[in-house]
């Protein structure tokens, strides 16, 4: 057995690790595998970078941010395979909310228009709306400023982005600290069930299938171990696959309420897994199937182009300066090379591009791939612009801000 | 120097402040990582910042590193990145230390030493009362078994810790976890047995 250490933080979409080790899926590939739960990304990063992990389920942005040297030391850090996409909530708490279509279920289906209503009831508050983001180079942070944006707000401007980390969210939003926050599951639900707050976006709306969490490597382990690299990419593989199957919805909830893992409700737990979330407190839930993915689609495979879109958010945040060198490097951080050498002997197929125009599948795409069709899914983002990696310059420009 | 101890823990931050003030060190302050406390921090203007790596609150005071305009040079983790044994063993005794940029790595190191030293003795005193306290839990636990089975089937002391005992031995089982057992099955049943 090949004893492999993970970091992760407390989170819904941390499930095919979870469940990587708890179905045996791990073991039945060789691997020892040890998740260590940590509070912050800081430490989740700083275990990876130096050395105390050889994995890490990480924001993307972070990973491409790491890379870039955008926070503390610079590493090369490599994601060859997608943990996950969708899966957060925006939520506000009920006064803020008020400003905003009552029918849960509408508002939730058209974040343009409900980020126009929120911009519009931005100037009727004492003070700048402070809204929770879990960090800087994350892709909720990244969504929620594109949303605000997208009915004219700067989100360095006319608001406040206070970075907490998921877990403290909810008793910040009790402190009144925070007037609505951006995570991943549970804790948009967690607040919502306590009362604090009310469901306004969620990531499957705003994009329709977003990069979120990655399995992450720094690039020299990852070079200097492949077997063990790659039997762990067909351990999560297998694994993804059981976390997506509505029927094992229950036992991975009940899994991931541990606390060792995630350490909330199972109840609360399952409403990402099962697309059913309850948008305001008491009310039926609302069905968004699409909300967390973990294996259908090819969802593991690590899109060049999301790596590029990653890029050009942090490009377009003034986060980092444009330079090709800085774009090349951010792209590479994906590594669908060591994905398909990973799953090669395997029967999943897998697409034959590495990149893609994102949000451009309007109803459904089927490619070709070399061990049969994959069909793709709407992956439209909210406001129906396309992001095209060949012509990140365009698309900025595209941008009023 | 000025340095902060960001921690919510009294007992390690005065067992950190106390090694540090030893050492000679006299502008130290303790501040918890709650509410508003990055804009405190803002304002001490500090040199050194200590937190416990498994602190949620890191990803907070790194925002404010990145973003504050009120500090006037900047701080970043650890003080020299290619003394890599040195940041090993701060990320294994749980240490994150922030440092003003240009501070010179002879006068930084002692201090992170000493904290390394520090958190270390903590977690070890830490570890050793955890022990304490749940063998003190097991010793209650099955002294209350043992009292069960002497009311209920008239053993002596001696032989009802006898009982527990093999039970447990032919079980493959904790002597606590069959105490526990027995303890549960008394209140499901009223204290019948």
């Amino acid at each position: 057995m090949t004893p492999i250490r993970i970091a992760f933080l407390g989170l819904t979409d941390a499930a095919v690790l979870v469940a990587a080790r708890e179905k045996g899926f791990a073991q039945a590939q060789g691997i020892a595998l040890e998740l260590m739960r940590d509070t912050s990304w800081a430490t989740l990063r700083d275990r990876l970078v130096y050395g105390q992990v050889q994995a890490a389920h990480m924001l993307a942005p972070l990973a491409v941010a790491v890379t870039l040297g955008l926070s503390q030391q610079p590493c090369s850090l490599s994601a060859p395979y997608k943990l996950n996409v969708n899966g957060n909530l925006i939520v506000m708490a009920p006064e803020f909310a008020a400003a905003l279509e009552p029918d849960t279920a509408a508002r939730l289906n058209d974040p343009l228009a409900t980020a126009h209503d929120f911009a519009a009831a931005v100037g009727l508050h004492h003070r700048k709306p402070i809204i929770g983001v879990v960090h800087r180079f994350s892709s909720h942070a990244l969504i929620l400023r594109y949303w605000l944006a997208s009915a004219g707000l700067d989100p360095d401007r006319d608001v406040v982005l206070r970075v907490l980390p998921p877990s403290l969210m909810v008793e910040a939003m009790h402190a009144r600290e925070i007037d609505g926050f951006t995570a991943g599951e549970p804790w948009g639900s967690a607040a919502i069930e306590a009362g604090l707050a009310e469901a306004v976006a969620a990531s499957e709306r705003l994009w329709q299938r977003g990069v979120e969490k990655v399995l992450t490597f720094r690039t020299d382990w990852m070079e200097a171990n492949p077997e063990t690299v790659d039997a762990l990419i067909r351990a999560l593989a297998q694994a993804a696959s059981w976390c997506d199957d509505p029927a094992n919805h229950a036992e991975l909830a009940q899994l991931l309420s541990r606390g060792a893992y995630v350490g909330q409700t199972s109840e609360l737990i399952e409403r990402a897994l099962s697309g059913e979330i309850v948008a305001r407190q008491g009310e039926a839930a609302v069905s968004l199937p699409d909300f967390l993915l973990f294996a259908r689609e090819a969802t593991p495979f690590p899109w060049q182009s999301q790596a590029l879109w990653i890029y050009s958010q942090l490009v377009r945040w003034h986060m980092v300066e444009p330079a090709d060198d800085s774009q090349r490097r951010a792209a590479t951080v994906f590594r669908p090379d060591v994905y398909r050498r990973a799953l090669a002997s395997s029967d999943t197929p897998m697409p034959g591009a590495s990149m893609k125009v994102e949000g451009a599948v309007e109803t459904q795409l089927s490619i070709g791939a070399p061990k049969g069709a994959i069909t793709l899914r709407p992956d439209r983002f909210f406001d129906g612009r396309s992001f095209d990696p060949d012509r990140i310059e365009d698309y900025l420009a595209g941008f009023e801000t | 120097m000025r340095i902060v101890i960001l921690d919510d823990s009294g007992a390690r931050a005065s067992v950190l402040e106390e090694g540090l003030r030893e050492a000679g060190y006299d502008d130290i302050h303790v501040v918890p990582p709650r509410g508003a406390f990055v804009a405190r921090l803002e304002r001490m203007a500090p040199d050194v910042v200590l937190m416990d790596l498994g602190n949620p609150s890191r990803d907070t005071l790194e925002e404010m590193l990145v973003v504050s305009r009120a500090l006037a040079k900047p701080i970043a983790m650890f003080v020299d990145q290619s003394d890599d044994s040195m940041i090993g063993a701060a990320i294994d005794a749980g240490v994150s230390a922030y440092v003003v940029d240009g501070l010179r790595k002879e006068r930084v190191k002692p201090i992170l030493d000493l904290a390394i030293r520090r958190f270390n003795a903590f977690a070890r005193m830490q570890s050793e009362l955890d022990d304490a306290r749940s063998q003190l839990a097991d010793r209650k636990t099955i002294d209350r078994a043992k009292a069960i089975l002497m009311s209920s089937r008239g053993l002596s002391e001696p032989d009802a810790y006898a009982l527990l005992r093999s039970t447990a031995m032919n079980q493959g089982k904790k002597m606590v976890d069959v105490a526990a057992a027995l303890i549960t099955a008394n209140d499901l049943l009223g204290g019948m047995l």
